[in-house]
């Protein structure tokens, strides 16, 4: 269904925070140095893990395939670097559980260059090989939720796209990533949005841009031709999220139970699309992204190009280091990244920062009692009332949390952002929704 | 003053009427009751916890006089009311074992190393979403609680390490820490049994060691010394209880992490 666009620039609700961008806005990205030891967790997207294909003794090519595929939501997993799988076992991941994942030792003295493989010829290709491939190159979403991209371009067969949104708001503050890679490669991205274009037979695209981004505005404005179009947006949190950008680039909200594809969106984050784009012209896998190395407690902030499976501490390390004034790392941004326990655990498709800060937040034990100021409610882009889960997580009534629609909560931390009390809002929804799994699981 | 006296007649008058018709469907609509239900719920403990698999003890109750169960399934009641029980009823008191809630982790906070501090939501099952809570094994105790809030026995309590302590004379074995510890570290056990395996980690050797000095490190000693009930599985050991063997705490003495134990009861010097 084709629907006229009614572009507000921006969505319904929403929160403002500082953006802290200008530590690395302006610094070009640097490629980070090989490391000695990657490991790479089977499980880094939405779906099922990935099987290994290789085991403890092998040596491997940069770029080649180590893990298949294992269902149809699930990509391959690539090494990053030629050398020795060591082991196949147990490893720390963000989130704090022990995860299978693949080790490699680096070969210090391989030259790391990247084995030529060919180009993709999408017109000669057949869209089944075509969404293999990509499904093969282990591409998924880089904005956060790492979910696979073959299957966002495999609509169910009576829906069809007729509009690609690239995703450049990047509205989590202190990252730069996306930013970096639309003003750097701007050219690629286009390419990779007319790609993109021809896949989905969408007839026309859109790339969202938050106005406080001008030059990558401006660096795309300059070679954008129609039907692509560069649409500046107000800067708002959380306008990343897929059905915040769908309402402010284009109008509609895309209710609850429904998908951008009812509508003909198909949504791709910059970064993901670009990842795409070197697929088809050079065939190179998803081996490395983009990701903002910045926080008041590190020493150099910086945009690097990062080896997928490289730790945590081997990029602080390459930033000149943690300050003595580091309190905390959060993979990710602060509104929605994971506070980490330990800084030994590797770069995951889907982490776009590590940021490192040098005060806590107020501790759970010191918050107030909610004074119903509803600001939560105010403030939720998912129109849901923080406040009432809040209290059902807290009562431990898993029921009457589904009938609120505790599942539309994305966790996007408005409703604790703006909580005068400093309740941790979003923590109570996280076990609201373990609350409401649990309850899944024994039925 | 007429209106008065109107008033209290009418008001007798209905009173009366009704009393009436609530006697004569009193009459109508009698329920034949078992006599000795109400002497059966005076007797069970009035806890309501469910252990027994019934709803509440009024339930348990008709189930007994259905003769769907047998007095010992209450595991809360003293052994002396379930004899009267069972002599109320006719029947044998059907003793189950007695069963206790164990825990499957000796990670307290000299043992576990601690990589992180936790300022979240003080509950284990908001900690578990946060990185684990800071302790560097993802499978032990988080300490938070949960299951001492939870026991409505008062049979758990937390120690100064950090571990919840179960009093196995309070414990019911009624599963609600079972159910409510979100890594799933707590078993029902027969009291009988004293051989127990108290970590939940599948790392083996150094890695184990390395995150918790009362970890099993899957050295293999145990099964070892015991072969006939004791096998090592997925990092840890497995204890096959059979009727034939008699554990013995041998199986114990060379563990040096104290991950396999043997659970010291009364009456253990006496012997």
């Amino acid at each position: 269904m084709a629907l006229a666009r009614t572009s507000r620039s921006t969505f319904s609700r929403g929160v403002h925070p500082r953006d802290y961008k200008a530590a690395t806005a302006d610094k070009t990205s640097e490629p980070m140095p090989f490391v000695r030891e990657y490991v790479l967790p089977l499980s880094q997207n939405i779906g099922s893990a990935s099987v290994p294909i290789v085991k403890a003794g092998d040596r491997v090519q940069r770029g080649q395939q180590i893990a298949v595929p294992g269902g149809f939501v699930s990509v391959s997993l690539h090494a990053p670097v030629t050398g020795t799988v060591t082991a196949i076992e147990p490893r720390p991941r963000a989130g704090g559980a022990m995860d299978p994942s693949i080790v490699l030792q680096t070969d210090p003295f391989s030259s790391q260059r990247l084995p030529t493989s060919q180009p993709i010829d999408i017109d000669a290709w057949d869209r089944d090989t075509l969404l293999k491939a990509i499904q093969h190159a282990g591409i998924v979403g880089l904005g956060g939720a790492a979910f696979p991209l073959h299957v966002k371009l495999s609509p169910p067969p009576d829906k069809h796209f007729d509009t690609v949104i690239i995703n450049g708001c990047e509205c989590e503050p202190y990252l730069t990533c996306d930013h970096r890679i639309m003003v750097e490669r701007s050219a690629a991205l286009i390419n990779s949005t007319k790609l993109l274009m021809r896949l989905t037979g969408a007839n026309r695209a859109i790339i969202g841009i938050e106005t406080n981004k001008p030059d990558a505005i401006e660096a795309l404005r300059s070679i954008a031709r129609a039907p692509i179009e560069v649409l500046p947006l107000h800067v708002k949190y959380p306008q990343g999220a897929e059905r915040m950008l769908i309402a402010a680039a284009m109008g509609p909200e895309v209710p609850a139970g429904k998908l951008p594809v009812d509508f003909g969106f198909l949504v791709s984050n910059a970064g993901s699309a670009v990842a795409l784009g070197d697929l088809i012209e050079t065939g190179k896998p998803l081996i490395d992204r983009m990701v903002t190395v910045t926080g008041p407690a590190v020493a150099e902030p910086k945009n690097l190009l990062v080896p997928i499976g490289t730790s945590v501490s081997a990029m602080l390390d390459h930033c000149g280091g943690l300050l003595p004034s580091a309190r905390q790392v959060v993979l990710g941004g602060p509104m929605m990244g994971m506070s980490l326990s330990r800084l030994d655990v590797p770069l995951v498709k889907g982490a776009s920062g590590v940021l490192c800060l040098d005060e806590l937040a107020p501790a759970a034990g010191e918050a107030g009692p909610c004074i119903r100021c509803s600001r939560c409610v105010e403030a939720c882009p998912m129109s849901l009332n923080p406040s009432r889960l809040v209290r059902l997580a807290r009562a431990g009534r898993p029921e009457d949390l589904e009938r609120s629609h505790i599942a539309s909560c994305f966790e996007c931390a408005s409703c604790s952002f703006v909580c005068p009390s400093g309740i941790p809002l979003v923590h109570w929804l996280r076990i609201g929704k373990a609350l409401t799994a649990d309850r899944k699981s024994k039925q | 003053m007429s209106t008065v006296a109107t008033a209290v007649a009418i008001m007798s008058g209905l009173g009366v009427l009704f009393a009436a018709v609530l006697a004569a469907a009193q009459r109508v609509f009698h329920v034949e009751e078992d006599p000795r239900l109400e002497a059966l719920v005076d007797l069970l403990p009035g806890t309501n916890c469910g252990a027994c698999g019934a709803p509440g003890c009024a339930g348990f109750a008709d189930e007994l006089i259905a003769g769907r169960t047998s007095p010992g399934a209450c595991t809360v009641a003293d052994p002396e009311t379930l004899e009267e029980i069972a002599g109320l009823l006719g029947v044998d008191v059907g003793m189950a074992e007695r069963r206790v809630a164990r825990l499957k982790c000796a990670g307290d906070e000299g043992s576990v190393r601690r990589l992180a501090g936790y300022a979240g939501v003080p509950s284990c099952r908001a900690a578990v979403l946060v990185d684990g809570g800071g302790r560097a094994c993802p499978w032990g105790c988080i300490g938070l609680g949960d299951c001492e809030r939870i026991c409505s026995f008062g049979a758990i309590e937390m120690d100064d390490g950090g571990l919840p302590k179960v009093d196995p004379d309070k414990c019911v074995a009624c599963d609600k820490c079972v159910e409510e510890c979100p890594l799933d570290l707590f078993v029902i056990e027969p009291e009988s049994r004293r051989l127990f395996v108290q970590c939940n980690s599948p790392l083996e050797g150094e890695a184990a060691r390395a995150q918790c000095s009362a970890s099993c490190d899957a050295c293999g000693r145990c099964a070892a010394d015991a072969p006939d009930i004791i096998e090592m599985k997925d990092g840890l050991p497995v204890i096959h209880w059979h009727r034939e063997i008699e554990p013995h705490p041998r199986a114990t003495w060379r563990c040096e992490t104290g991950a396999i134990t043997w659970i010291e009861q009364q009456g253990d010097r006496d012997g």
